[in-house]
């Protein structure tokens, strides 16, 4: 499979710090995901389309952003993969690409919500502060 | 001073194609030491072999130089065409003039040129060549098998069959290991005890083997040949030899509550206890933590009911010294805890079981009696759901799982859900696989007919998490052919666990100075050429000590292992190999570097006396070198800072001497 | 015209199970490399001894290479594994002295690795021809 955003996809393979390529295909990923039936690519299918170069599809999906980062496919893969750290860098690599959308320690009082899991403003914050 | 013989081997024109013989021959004449130097068609034929050994007659010779093909093809054939003529098989050099010269040299002048080169390099070895006389050590013909499994079982039947002593060392109170807490065996189906059970009655019948029950190794010393052993026989309060294993004591005895350890603690035993009906020897044990009499002094009922009189309260740990020729290993595996993998909810529902207790529950002497019944609530499961690879292929942390794959458990899974589906055919059984991995006769059909004939669902993809809710287990899960997340409700879910070597082989290695991987698995000898042998000379492995293994690899293994043992122990003497390291105790400073480095354990230290220069004695700590067990790769000849330690056959000044003689 | 003449001086020591077998091999399948090669028999190639490759230097040798079993292969279970800690001091002491790394090496070639015998030699030999003749080591006493 080849495709031209290999760039892309060694950057975001650098920025996540995961090798895509140690995973074995269990899915032990999506069976642990909370957030399995909202997605329209499951965690299992992230890191396959990180590892194959097919990113246009997971960045302008939605799925992207219905991950919680529970961290619960970090804590389970077998392999060590740790899918979410992946789930996070294509979403910042989508920042990126629509121009630098940096969130800074005063942002995150107003987006203090009580619906919103407090993990995942912390987790935002730490990809979005650089 | 040496008298050297030269003689160049034409190898018809595979040499004297390339390098001028002649040249060669009249070139080595002038080498210090040499006296005589020839040519021949073919060193190797009778006729060649009659040259070098008149010349040794008619010129004295003491080393002998071969410019011919490679050591590793006629090294042999003239040494013992040098021993025939009578000097030291070991003053003999090659110089591989073939394969290292002709053969990859066009030119007649560079190969003459490096022929000459390489001539002269081995005249300089033999120069500093010395007889060498390989070292013969006695050997004792008992064999030792350490666990009594069905591999210590398989090895000891058959050292046993071949006329040789065998002592077993098992730490249960019976022999029978793993396979005779199994039910059926794949992938024929026949039962586990109805094919183990006849074999440990052959053992125990046999008036070759001894067996050390509730025992353990506590002490081993020596070296191939000549072990010594001290096996720690620990006090099982019963006399063995008058116990007739009527089991009176058992059915008397108040204390009833004690975990079964061989029903993997899914219901009771008493303290005083024959862990099940064909144990091997049938004997009782008592279990000194659950034992009133023996805690507090108080009961005595099992002696009181003992027509025999077998019971002995004051029994104490007796200590065996013994001495044997060879060591077999065969300690066995566990499955992995799986108190680590919260997903599963292994602690918090006694219906998330593993393989081993799921084998418990269906064999007609567990404690469900054979009926497929829940831990929890003695019902009947509907649904079962089994997990394979539970901690087997985990790479991600090392204290949960193991990064290897444990081989066994796709085709027990397959023979659990099939016998499920044949016995309770209203069960629904799902089983979650990453991969199906059945290479062996006939598995992938076995595997297949669960599929095809017995309609178990088979998954590809893994349970995430599992959720005791109500008498249910909420079991989540994925599809990845599907790409779907289904959530079953099941009612007993089996965990494949990872399996891992016994906890009491490291100690064993250490004893033994045996290698092991970093997975705690015995190494082999050479992983292809020789798999049932340990790099320690005279310890040998068998089963699943080595690796994961299912039973048929491991019966295979064990009689590979006793065929070894076997070809050791038929020899009255063993002849080593004579290049061993050595080292000079003048110049040891005892500082246990060599020891340290010897893959082999061959090294230990000494206290000796020595003469000083001022004629005063002292002792001194200095390195000694068992050659029976030597293997003579060197590695403590380079690691010895003070250079005393130093290898025969391969000795520095010789190798310093060909270095001298190639850069000249 | 003899300018490219020089002809550098190569000791290769050869563990006996792996790369003197690999050796053989070479010959057996008439893979050439250059004669400028002489090859040691040594057991292990953990019986390589600094001293020896000093020696060599000394001696006016142009490069050392050393050739045992690949790792996890050793024939001794574990004698490359030293080899391969004790060479790579050496020969970073050696870079130290002005022996450039191109006139060390140590390289993995198995039994059956013929092929890779020869070209390992070829390469070897191409890369000390090109640095020249090493005199940073070399003993005047004992001088060619």
């Amino acid at each position: 499979m080849h495709n031209d955003n290999t760039r892309l996809t060694q950057e975001i393979i650098r920025a996540s710090g995961v090798n895509p390529s140690k995973c074995m295909k269990c899915g032990k990923c999506s069976a642990t995901c909370p957030a399995y039936d909202e997605m329209e690519y499951h965690p299992h299918q992230f890191v396959y389309m990180v590892e194959s170069g097919d990113l246009e599809p997971l960045m302008n999906s939605k799925s992207l952003y219905k991950c919680l980062s529970c961290f619960a496919c970090i804590d389970r893969c077998p392999r060590g993969v740790e899918p979410a750290k992946l789930v996070e860098a294509v979403r910042f690599a989508v920042i990126r690409q629509q121009g630098a959308d940096h969130m800074t320690p005063d942002d995150v009082p107003a987006k203090l919500n009580e619906d919103i899991p407090q993990q995942a403003i912390v987790s935002a914050f730490r990809k979005y502060r650089k | 001073m040496q008298r050297i013989g030269v003689f160049v081997c034409w190898c018809g024109s595979n040499i004297a194609g390339t390098v001028d013989v002649h040249t060669v021959a009249e070139a080595l004449k002038s080498e210090p030491g040499v006296v005589f130097s020839t040519d021949y068609q073919y060193m190797c034929s009778q006729a060649g072999q009659d040259i070098i050994k008149n010349a040794i007659k008619e010129h004295n010779l003491t080393g002998i130089v071969v410019c011919s093909c490679s050591p590793r093809m006629h090294e042999a054939t003239f040494r013992k065409t040098a021993a025939a003529a009578g000097i030291n098989p070991y003053m003999v050099e090659i110089a591989n003039i073939r394969e290292q010269c002709s053969w990859v040299h066009k030119d007649m002048q560079t190969g003459t040129e490096k022929a000459i080169i390489l001539g002269k390099a081995a005249v300089a070895k033999v120069n500093l060549n010395t007889p060498l006389t390989p070292g013969e050590s006695p050997v004792t013909k008992r064999a030792l098998v350490i666990g009594g499994g069905i591999a210590g079982i398989q090895t000891a039947l058959d050292i046993a069959d071949a006329g040789f002593p065998v002592d077993i060392v098992e730490t249960k109170p019976t022999i029978g290991g793993k396979m005779a807490q199994l039910d059926k065996t794949f992938p024929t189906l026949d039962c586990a005890a109805c094919i183990l059970t006849p074999k440990m009655v052959d053992v125990a019948q046999n008036e070759n083997i001894r067996i050390f029950s509730y025992s353990e190794v506590q002490e081993i010393k020596g070296f191939v040949g000549n072990f010594d052993v001290t096996i720690k026989k620990r006090a099982r309060f019963v006399k063995e030899e008058i116990c007739t294993g009527c089991g009176a004591c058992v059915e008397k005895c108040p204390m009833k509550k004690i975990p079964n350890e061989f029903n993997l603690g899914m219901d009771n035993r008493h303290a005083i206890y024959i862990p099940f009906a064909q144990a091997v020897p049938k004997v009782a044990t008592i279990d000194p933590n659950a034992c009133n009499m023996l805690k507090k002094g108080k009961c005595g009922i099992c002696s009181k009911v003992c027509s025999a009189g077998a019971i002995d309260y004051t029994q104490k740990d007796e200590f065996i010294s013994e001495k044997y020729g060879a060591i077999v290993v065969a300690t066995g595996f566990n499955p992995i805890s799986m108190e680590k993998f919260d997903e599963y909810a292994y602690s918090q529902s006694k219906d998330v079981i593993t393989s081993l207790e799921f084998e418990r529950l269906t064999n007609a002497a567990g404690p469900t009696a054979g009926k497929l019944l829940r831990p929890s609530d003695l019902k009947h499961p509907h649904t079962i759901v089994f997990v394979q690879c539970v901690g087997s292929r985990c790479a991600a942390c090392a204290e949960k799982g193991k990064e290897y794959c444990s081989k066994i458990c796709c085709m027990y899974t397959a023979k659990h859900a099939m016998l499920v589906r044949d016995k309770y055919p209203d069960t629904e059984v799902y089983v979650f696989y990453i991969d199906v991995r059945t290479p062996g006769k006939n598995f992938d059909e076995f595997y297949r007919r669960a599929v095809e004939e017995y309609g178990v669902k088979y998954v590809k993809g893994m349970v995430g998490k599992v959720t005791p809710e109500g008498d249910k287990l909420k079991v989540q899960a994925s599809d990845l052919i599907a790409n779907k997340q289904l959530h079953i409700d099941a009612d007993l879910v089996v965990l494949a666990a990872a399996i891992e070597p016994d906890k009491s082989a490291r100690p064993l290695a250490t004893m033994l100075t045996a290698s092991m991987d970093t997975n705690d698995f015995f190494t082999e000898a050479h992983p292809k050429l020789r798999p049932v042998e340990s790099p320690t000379a005279g310890v040998f492995l068998s089963g699943a000590c080595q690796g994961p293994k299912d039973i048929p690899e491991t019966v295979s293994q064990a009689s590979a292992a006793a065929s070894k043992v076997i070809g050791l122990l038929v020899k009255d003497k063993l002849t080593g190999n004579p290049c061993v390291a050595s080292p000079n105790e003048l110049m040891c400073n005892g500082c246990s570097t060599c020891e340290r480095v010897c893959p082999y354990g061959a090294i230990t230290y000494e206290d000796k006396e020595f003469m000083m220069p001022d004629r005063s004695k002292a002792i001194r700590r200095v390195a000694q070198v068992n050659p029976a067990v030597c293997q003579g790769c060197g590695a403590c000849t380079v690691a010895c800072m003070s250079g005393a330690m130093d290898l025969r056959g391969f000795m520095g000044s010789q190798i310093i001497a060909e270095v001298d003689a190639i850069c000249k | 015209m003899q300018v490219n003449e020089y002809k550098p001086l190569i000791v290769a020591f050869c563990c006996n199970w792996c790369s003197y077998a690999g050796a053989d091999l070479a010959g057996n399948n008439r893979l050439a490399y250059p004669a400028d090669v002489k090859i040691i028999r040594v057991p292990c190639s953990c019986r390589v001894n600094p001293m020896f490759i000093l020696r060599a230097f000394q001696r006016g040798a142009d490069g050392v290479i050393i050739c045992g079993c690949h790792p996890g292969d050793c024939h001794y279970t574990s004698g490359n594994y030293y080899t391969r800690r004790r060479m790579a001091l050496l020969f970073s002491m050696l870079d130290y002295l002005g022996i450039e790394r191109e006139r060390t090496r140590l390289e993995w070639v198995s039994a059956a690795e013929g092929a890779k015998f020869a070209a390992t030699m070829n390469d070897f030999v191409e890369k000390v021809t090109a640095l020249g003749e090493n005199k940073r080591l070399e003993d005047l006493r004992c001088k060619r």
